[in-house]
């Protein structure tokens, strides 16, 4: 990879230590690449994730003196002074999250702890070259947005925020970024749990690819839009899509492919969905928990669960959650949603994924969530998963299923 | 029975060198989830489930899940020795490099044939990273 006198100087060690080791990371990433140059970047994400490679990384750069040259938002930990204050937490537990926090604090972040910064903390514009890493955070700007990002770690979207650079590669070519298969959906999708069912079966069934999805005939919402982004990236590796005529870069079936055949054909129907939904459950019966807001509920989803709560009560012995961003949080404070959840028995909190030690309490517990990638990564012991209105149901009665 | 040596030339991604007992995987893989302290895949329902990865020469099409827990999966192994010796791929992608780098393991792609052809589960394989070789010796 050809690199300029500052970039040399950098990979030198010339400018410290902390930059030398995120310029290390990037040359890595673009010689395995065959990358023959860096490209500046407007923006990147990181998705710190509290955990010891996240915090190992961080330190390394921020001991070293490093930060951020562009606006560079972080992913959930979670709030730690709130969960204080309900479970025990031991102390040396949490440590590891406490120096992540501290590490992207030192490095000149955007302190977002949220996993979809790219609706409010840290939007990119169309046609921008950033570096967002975070399975949601990728599809979503490659394909709702169209600018464009490689489907980075968070450890090279930190790299590339401190540098202001990435190696040109992969979808930052027009080429890269057609479609290779074709997925015919004859399901009916109804709302944003279907997107969930659909971007899981989907993810598994390529893997690896961009699907371009037809026959979908409304237009999505965005947090339709956010959980097909998150299965799809979570149940398969895939960083970008098109829905002609809803995405932005193709309005057609043969611009989406530019012209070449598809490599495969799938055809989804409510079969598959349905299926799909059964494979993820575990148990039945009663829950001690309900975790929502995996990715991280918008202010319009929050606002949904305080209409569905407004004058209900949640069971006795039943935990409910709902995570969020911490400007959500705000709003849904100011627009009253937080108390009618409060005042039912439920919790709202910001900055916190449910992927945390936080809710190491519930390791031998049952759980109900709205989301197949929480059910994936999940800290409690048996799961279902179900639309938000019946986790909610759920929650009122007890059980389900 | 003779055994057989099949030498590839192959692309390196990140340098060193492993060795060890090839496992094979026809499915992508997500080191967050296998048991930190072993190295025993515990996804379910996922083709090496209940399989242990520690000290293998890991082959498989490419990584998968989440970007934000690749990477604390193959730092754990690593940190507590039951990372695979060296990894081989077909899908080369950002996550599993950075993983890799981080960690400290071999990652090689392009190998000069199909690697679920040439390597099974049970073969001995040397990866020489730094030198782009990946040899395989059949019938141990």
């Amino acid at each position: 990879m050809y690199l300029t006198k500052e970039e040399e100087r950098i990979l030198n060690g010339e400018l410290g230590e902390g930059i030398q080791k995120a310029m290390e990371l990037l040359v890595a990433i673009g010689d395995a690449y065959d990358a023959e140059r860096m490209i500046p970047i407007n923006r990147a994400h990181a998705a710190s994730s509290g955990q010891e490679g996240d915090m190992y990384f961080v330190e390394l750069l921020a001991n070293g003196g490093a930060c951020c040259r562009v606006p560079t938002s972080t992913n959930p930990v979670y709030d730690i002074e709130y969960f204080d204050g309900i479970f025990e937490i031991l102390k040396e537990e949490a440590e590891v999250p406490r120096r992540v926090k501290e590490g992207y604090k030192r490095i000149g972040a955007i302190l977002s702890w949220c996993c979809i910064p790219y609706i409010t903390e840290n939007i990119p514009l169309y046609g921008e070259t950033v570096a967002f890493s975070e399975s949601s955070a990728t599809p979503y700007v490659n394909s709702v947005i169209g600018a464009k990002t490689n489907r980075e770690a968070a450890q090279s979207a930190l790299a590339a925020g401190v540098i202001g650079k990435t190696p040109e590669y992969g979808l930052h070519f027009k080429e890269n970024r057609k479609g290779t298969v074709l997925v015919k959906v004859e399901a009916a999708l109804k709302d944003e749990f279907d997107y969930t069912l659909l971007g899981e079966y989907v993810g598994k069934q390529i893997g690896y690819g961009i699907p371009v999805f037809t026959s979908i005939s409304r237009h999505p919402a965005a947090e339709e839009f956010i959980n097909l982004c998150a299965m799809l990236n979570t149940s398969g590796a895939i960083p970008m899509f098109h829905i002609p005529g809803f995405t932005v870069e193709a309005s057609t079936i043969e611009e989406a492919f530019r012209g070449n055949p598809p490599e495969d054909k799938i055809t989804v129907t409510n079969r598959e969905l349905k299926q799909t939904r059964e494979g993820l459950q575990t148990t039945s019966g009663k829950i001690d928990l309900v975790q929502l807001g995996c990715p991280h509920y918008t202010l319009k989803q929050v606002g949904d669960v305080a209409r569905l709560l407004e004058g209900k009560r949640i069971c006795d012995g039943v935990s409910f959650w709902v995570c969020t961003s911490a400007t959500a949080a705000l709003l849904a404070k100011r627009m009253g949603y937080l108390d009618v959840i409060e005042k039912a028995g439920g919790h709202v909190v910001a900055d916190t994924c449910i992927d945390m030690i936080c809710w190491n309490s519930f390791k031998d517990k049952v759980g109900i969530t709205d989301s197949s990638k929480c059910a994936y990564y999940r800290r409690f012991k048996e799961a279902m998963v179900a639309r938000l209105s019946d986790c909610v149901e759920a929650a009122i009665k007890g059980e389900w299923g | 029975m003779k055994n057989s040596e099949i030498t590839l030339r192959c692309h390196k991604i990140v340098g060193g060198y492993g060795e060890g007992e090839a496992l094979v995987s026809k499915e992508p893989i997500c080191f967050y989830l296998t048991d930190p302290k072993t190295g025993i895949v515990r996804e379910r329902g996922h083709g090496l489930e209940g399989k242990n990865i520690a000290n293998k020469v890991l082959v498989f099409p490419s990584g998968k899940a989440s970007s934000v827990v690749q990477i604390d999966g193959l730092f754990k192994l690593s940190s507590n020795n039951v990372a695979p010796k060296a990894m081989v791929v077909r899908d080369v992608e950002t996550v599993l490099i950075v993983s890799a780098v981080i960690a400290k393991v071999p990652l090689v792609d392009r190998l000069e044939r199909d690697p679920f052809e040439v390597i099974r589960t049970g073969d001995f394989v040397k990866v020489n990273a730094d030198k782009g070789i990946v040899t395989v010796i059949k019938g141990i």
